[in-house]
């Protein structure tokens, strides 16, 4: 596409030509993509709380042979006409400009995000040499939203749950940032598309320990699942966005669903091999081999969704089987248990996977077998000790419970 | 006109009015944004740099950290908006100091930029004449390296990394709800 402006205007002008309209076409997807994630999203938590779900919305008249009405799947375009027709309220006392910039600031941080998605192998918004640090450096502008519309909707219970934004947000950003360092380490780069590049294994099967903290720190970042006390209903009414309604009460939640699945995204890319096809020589891709780049590259694309989709899957299914956690508990088990862990884990990742030699060099699939099975025993190892930690503490707690309730017939526990 | 001078104009309206905009207004709160603003025109100064490591950091460490806490800081604090006058008496300080450091920027910036080969680039248009040649191409690999380099960095990062260990531990004795602070000082001393 730079070919063709080129033409017209200079060199410079043309590549900015061509980034704006790929930027406007990533994006859109993206937003575009939010309609489906949340009708499955729908779809899941109906059947996970033992209900249908959408099953209604369909288009075109209605009759036996009218598929369009299956799985309600237009419930997400009836959703989206009915929340543009609404009327865009602002309080008295609201301030303006950051209770009007704040949903766009949320939606941007994560539209952001998909610069950096290798959605193939020829296929990405822009390779930057330090996309990992980028995503983390854009997941903070959301946290900006979130504390300008705590603070411009002029309501206490908005306040309240941009306090929390901050206490939750940022304290879950350091085992993130860790856990995101794993993958860096391994692949020695910090470019989104070299760590696919450089999983022959998948990382998961190596390293399982940084995939879990990585999602739990994530689900937390995204402040939905156990973690939903910005907008715990129960206690802060709906939390930041009590005071939004019509399309900008839209953006947060597009842009709250659309974050769940670019985490699943981001879980594919750095632990599930991304746009990596299993048992697919690396080169047959790059240089398109038999099939030709273009379909390499498509079936690239959907292998990435899907893998990304199994990701969100989990996601959702953490989000509707668990309670939401109580401030102090999670704060405490982020800085008490998650924060010490993922230094832990990085350390030994690191010294493991310097202590293997030619991990320096991995090139096939043969070279990344054996530091992958070394890992997967040190993680079991790993996983082993957590559990025998959180057995012990768990006892401990239950004595020290049993001690105050039933203090004449347990003797009391040593407390500390 | 290039690209690059206008994303540079772009940024650098960013940076400045923003940092304006910090000290003259009466509301706490847009203040904390607009240093946001300003901080982000940085962070874009760096990336147009050909330096997106320090870019990026800049943003998480700037924006998403320190002036987040600062802006949490402000939102705790009585009677944010509406400050009578944003001036006070230290002004004339202010200024000498500002017109200070201007001077040492001039007098160390001019050399390297002589260095690089752009003379008199006060009034040339020299400036957006790009030297990709003298940056290499793998940063990142290159800063991490210098970092631990003996005869390089290495003793200022870790006295950084001392420095910040200390303060953190400071932080962390002085909310231990088993201490006042006047003991931990006590038993220190």
């Amino acid at each position: 596409m730079t070919g063709l402006f080129e033409n017209i205007v200079s060199h410079g002008w043309a590549v900015f030509l061509a980034k704006l309209i790929g930027a406007f076409v990533v994006g859109t997807a993206g937003l575009l993509w939010t309609l489906i994630g949340i009708w499955f999203e729908r779809k899941v938590a109906g059947r996970f709380q033992d209900r249908l779900g959408p099953n209604r919305v369909g288009l075109g008249p209605k009759g036996r042979f009218n598929l369009s009405y299956k799985f309600g799947w237009a419930q997400s375009i009836a959703d989206l006409i009915k929340i543009f027709l609404k009327e865009d309220i602002r309080n008295t006392g609201t301030d303006r400009w950051t209770f009007n910039l704040a949903p766009i600031m949320v939606t941007m941080s994560v539209v952001l995000l998909w610069a950096v998605i290798p959605f193939s192998d020829g296929w990405i918004g822009t390779d930057l040499n330090v996309g990992v640090a980028y995503l983390i450096a854009v997941g903070g502008i959301g946290t900006i939203g979130v504390m300008m519309a705590g603070w411009g909707s002029n309501n206490k219970y908005s306040l309240l749950a941009g306090f929390r934004s901050v206490a939750q947000l940022i304290s879950y950003e350091i085992p993130m940032v860790v856990a995101l360092l794993v993958p860096v380490l391994m692949a020695g780069s910090m470019s989104t598309q070299t760590i696919i590049r450089q999983q022959y294994i998948a990382f998961m099967f190596a390293v399982p320990m940084t995939l879990l903290i990585f999602l739990i720190s994530g689900q937390a970042e995204n402040g939905r699942g156990p973690f939903d006390l910005l907008e715990g209903e129960s206690e802060i009414v709906a939390g930041f966005h009590v005071e939004y309604s019509g399309m900008k009460f839209g953006m947060f939640m597009v842009s709250e669903f659309l974050h769940a699945f670019t985490l699943g995204l981001l879980t594919a890319i750095l632990f599930m091999g991304g746009w990596r096809i299993p048992f697919v020589p690396l080169d047959w891709v790059q240089e398109g081999k038999y099939l030709g780049s273009f379909i390499w590259n498509l079936l690239g694309f959907v292998m990435l969704l899907s893998k990304a989709m199994i990701a969100y899957f989990v996601l959702i299914w953490v989000r509707m089987t668990l309670p939401r956690l109580r401030i102090d508990h999670l704060l405490n088990f982020n800085w008490k248990f998650l924060v010490p862990l993922s230094l832990i884990n990085l350390l030994v990742v690191a010294f493991v996977w310097k202590a293997i030699p030619g991990t320096d060099a991995i090139n096939s699939f043969a070279d990344a077998f054996i530091p992958s099975v070394v890992l997967l025993i040190v993680n079991m190892a790993m996983f082993l000790g957590v559990g025998a930690v959180l057995a012990d503490k768990g006892r401990q707690e239950r004595a020290r419970v049993a001690a105050r309730v039933y203090p004449e017939t347990v003797e009391a526990a040593p407390t500390n | 006109m290039t690209v690059e001078l206008l994303v540079f104009l772009i940024l650098s309206a960013l940076t400045l009015g923003g940092g304006m905009l910090v000290v003259t207004t009466r509301n706490l709160f847009h203040a904390g944004l607009y240093l946001m603003i300003s901080l982000f025109g940085v962070a874009g100064l760096f990336v147009l740099l050909t330096a997106p490591f320090l870019g990026v950091v800049q943003v998480i460490v700037y924006i998403g950290a320190i002036a987040i806490l600062i802006m949490l800081a402000i939102m705790l604090s009585p009677n944010i908006t509406n400050l009578p006058n944003p001036f006070t008496a230290q002004w004339p300080v202010g200024a000498a100091l500002a017109v200070i450091f201007f001077v040492m920027l001039i007098t160390v910036v001019t050399p390297v930029m002589n260095e690089l080969g752009a003379d008199d680039w006060v009034n040339s248009d020299q400036l957006t004449v790009d030297t990709a040649g003298d940056v290499p191409a793998d940063g990142i690999a290159t800063l991490g390296e210098e970092l631990v380099d003996p005869h390089k960095y290495m003793l200022p990062f870790e006295v950084a990394s001392v420095l910040l260990m200390a303060a953190m531990i400071g932080a962390v004795l002085l909310v231990h709800p088993g201490k006042q602070a006047e003991d931990v000082i006590e038993d220190v001393a």
